[in-house]
């Protein structure tokens, strides 16, 4: 009895609680609805400045050299892999297909999932922060021939850190008092090897506390090949990976989840991407590069990172610790990947012109979205590997 | 079935027959639709079972059972051991209980025997609600607000105060393994709460009343004669709340640091098997780390499994048991 009692007393209180969710859920989908409507309204106020040549006034900025796809070329391409330039190839997506009613749907599925993709071949193209190992190559040639690993754009990464009274970029590391951070053979922010290059710096007596990425990332990859460069014990102990053993303290999950503890913890050093860093204000580090000038991470550093150096023809380089005098020394490219011999002409068309348009065009868009641009000497290695895909050994690009 | 039919009158039976007639033939298909339908639950099963062990070849040759207590899980020198991910997992579920199941028991006591009525349901349903909140909405509320508290004040108090324990002894992160038992704790709390409410309203009124027939207060009716009588109930609950914390992945994963080694330390970051699988696959570079990696997929789902059985079990054990709820 009770028990009927009560269950008839719950259910009514179940339905009083699903209207007023309802009732919530109609709220807010109809003020979505006004705000949709009018943001469109101010879409199209604004329109002739994102409006492709069909608006009639075509962009300032994407004017110039780029073609579109010839006829035939197919519509729609599919592409996944690496997360971190995500932000970006959206972006591209997006201005090429209002450019020339090209769709590509790419997913950020992380580089080791693009690079399982392209080998499967259930996508156009791949992405990866990572160069191919030789087991992967091996797979990817086996599948589909020689693939290519054309830059697209330069990531940088930032050594944020959690020290109350030093400020922004006031800290300064070389890069073996880093790698011994991390090895944790420095445990002390006041240890006298900091000292030395922090004259005048107010350093505590508080521990280091070491934050890493807990999940594989590129990020992850770009640092542990700087450590792996700088520091014979690293390389020998540690080594460089999407992922990696690592000596001490405490995993966080993605940049924020680094930048998280970063901020939480008194004392604490972390890394992450310049774009996070920058975007969430957070104290960074400069670091010492190659040619011993101590460097803050920015876009300029990145790009020169890919300056002046000797490039290899296949690209497939880690720019960590560039010689280039004005270099920030923890960055490296992140490439598309895609078969030199496309079996699909129509898609392989497709695909050449948007990554000619990337290396180009597309490179304004990458400092509004804290991405470095490539350099030059990059966009001439670039444009050499786009130039070589080709269909039955006919190159796709026809020379703009 | 049969007792049925035996008890109908004679129209029923009749109507029945002309029904079996027509119904032969839905009865045939309708029993080879729902065997296929039940098998296919099996076959899923079995094809996920089947699949992991076929991805998990490579580390299996390369590792055998060494697998199981390699202590390195080193992707750069391709050299992985499960045995901290076990113990993380283990041990982290371990945690959540001892912090939970105190609670909960508690909880469900008050609710089934001494709540008055107007609160009762109300307090129900939230902890039902409880239940319902997904595990990532939790995972960053653990982020903000959780961890910075157990740094400040439990671990600084504990690890100040306490640090002669081995439990307790390590620097103040938040992060960890204490951090992933309470997330945990919080998880399995609203499951153990509902079950064993549920299981403890289904004790026969009988029992209570003749307890309170001899004279016993309302204390002595709840130990003397409620947890008694649904104990392997209890249990049960207590094991389906542990399934939960065994398997959970994505609120762990945000708060247990991805340490990879075992002390006795409560404030060194962890790793559990899903936490490792939900951090490492996406980016797991080459055949031999993903291989490793569905291994540790393989071992979570031999542990739960044992889990299963342990539970099922009970469960018959209170069904054998005279006079209870199991229906």
């Amino acid at each position: 009895m009770t028990h009927s009692a009560r269950e008839a007393a719950a259910e009514r209180r179940f339905r009083k609680a699903l209207l007023l969710l309802a009732g919530a859920l109609a709220a807010v989908l109809a003020a979505f609805l006004l705000a949709a409507c009018g943001g469109g309204e101010n879409k199209g106020g604004e329109s002739p400045v994102a409006t492709p040549p069909t608006g009639g006034q075509p962009s300032p900025t994407i004017q110039g050299a780029t073609s579109c796809p010839p006829p035939g070329a197919a519509t729609t391409l599919t592409g996944a892999g690496a997360t971190f330039p995500f932000p970006l190839y959206s972006k591209w997506i997006d201005e090429f297909d209002k450019l020339c009613k090209l769709q590509i749907n790419y997913q950020s599925i992380g580089s080791g999932g693009g690079i399982r993709q392209i080998t499967a071949k259930t996508v156009d193209f791949g992405a990866s922060d990572g160069i191919m190992n030789d087991e992967q190559t091996a797979g990817a040639e086996a599948a589909g021939g020689p693939i290519l690993h054309i830059p697209m754009t330069v990531g940088a990464v930032a050594v944020v850190l959690n020290l109350p009274g030093v400020e922004n970029g006031q800290l300064k590391l070389t890069p073996d008092v880093l790698a011994d951070i991390y090895l944790k053979k420095i445990t002390k922010w006041n240890d006298p090897r900091i000292a030395a290059d922090n004259p005048g710096v107010d350093l505590p007596s508080t521990d280091i506390a070491v934050v890493h990425r807990s999940d594989g990332s590129g990020t992850t990859f770009i640092f542990t090949n700087y450590l792996s460069k700088v520091s014979q014990e690293w390389n020998d102990s540690v080594g460089f990976a999407t992922s990696v053993a690592w000596p001490g303290d405490i995993g966080g999950e993605g940049n924020e989840g680094v930048a998280n503890q970063a901020r939480q913890i008194p004392g604490a050093i972390g890394y992450v991407e310049l774009a996070y860093a920058v975007q969430n204000n957070l104290p960074w580090a400069a670091v010492r590069n190659k040619s011993g000038t101590f460097e803050e991470p920015s876009l300029d550093g990145a790009t020169a990172a890919a300056t002046g150096i000797p490039l290899p023809d296949d690209m497939k380089v880690l720019l960590t610790d560039s010689s280039n005098p004005d270099a920030y020394p923890i960055v490296g490219f992140t490439w598309v990947l895609a078969y030199v011999n496309q079996s699909d002409k129509a898609k392989g068309q497709a695909l050449v012109y948007y990554l000619w348009w990337a290396i180009h065009d597309g490179q304004q868009f990458t400092t509004d979205l804290l991405y470095a641009p490539l350099s030059p000497d990059a966009v001439k290695k670039a444009e050499a590997e786009i130039k070589s895909i080709s269909y039955q050994g006919q190159p796709l690009l026809q020379a703009p | 079935m049969q007792v049925g039919r035996g008890n109908s009158t004679t129209a029923v039976t009749l109507a029945r027959r002309r029904l079996w007639r027509i119904g032969n033939w839905g009865d045939a298909l309708s029993r080879i639709a729902f065997a296929g339908l039940g098998l296919s639950l099996l076959a899923v099963a079995l094809l996920i079972l089947y699949e992991l062990v076929l991805e998990s070849r490579h580390a299996i040759s390369a590792f055998g059972w060494g697998f199981l207590t390699g202590t390195r899980w080193d992707p750069v020198d391709r050299v992985f051991g499960a045995a901290p991910a076990i113990y993380g997992t283990l041990a982290s579920s371990f945690i959540a209980l001892i912090l939970a199941v105190p609670v909960s028991l508690g909880a469900a006591i008050f609710l089934s025997e001494m709540a008055p009525p107007w609160l009762r349901s109300p307090l129900s349903f939230l902890v039902e609600m409880l239940a319902a909140l997904p595990s990532v909405v939790l995972g960053l509320w653990g982020i903000y607000v959780l961890i910075p508290w157990v740094r400040d004040p439990v671990e600084m108090w504990l690890g100040g105060h306490l640090s002669f324990i081995p439990l307790f002894d390590g620097p103040p992160f938040g992060v960890g393994m204490l951090a992933a038992g309470l997330v945990l704790a919080i998880m399995v709390l609203p499951i153990i709460t509902a079950i064993a409410r549920d299981v403890m309203q289904a004790v026969p009124t009988s029992q209570r009343e003749a307890m309170v027939a001899l004279g016993a207060t309302r204390w002595e009716v709840i130990i003397g004669a409620v947890l008694p009588y649904c104990r392997s109930g209890l249990m049960g609950a207590v094991i389906l709340g542990l399934g939960r914390a065994l398997g959970e992945t994505m609120a762990v994963t945000m708060v247990i640091g991805k340490g990879y080694n075992i002390t006795a330390s409560l404030f060194q970051p962890a790793s559990t098997a899903a936490s490792t699988l939900a951090s490492e696959f996406n980016e797991a570079t080459y055949n031999l780390y993903i291989s490793a990696l569905v291994e540790l997929a393989l071992i979570l789902m031999g542990i739960t499994l044992l889990v299963n059985i342990l539970a099922r079990l009970l469960v018959w054990r209170v069904a054998r048991s005279p006079g209870v709820i199991a229906e």
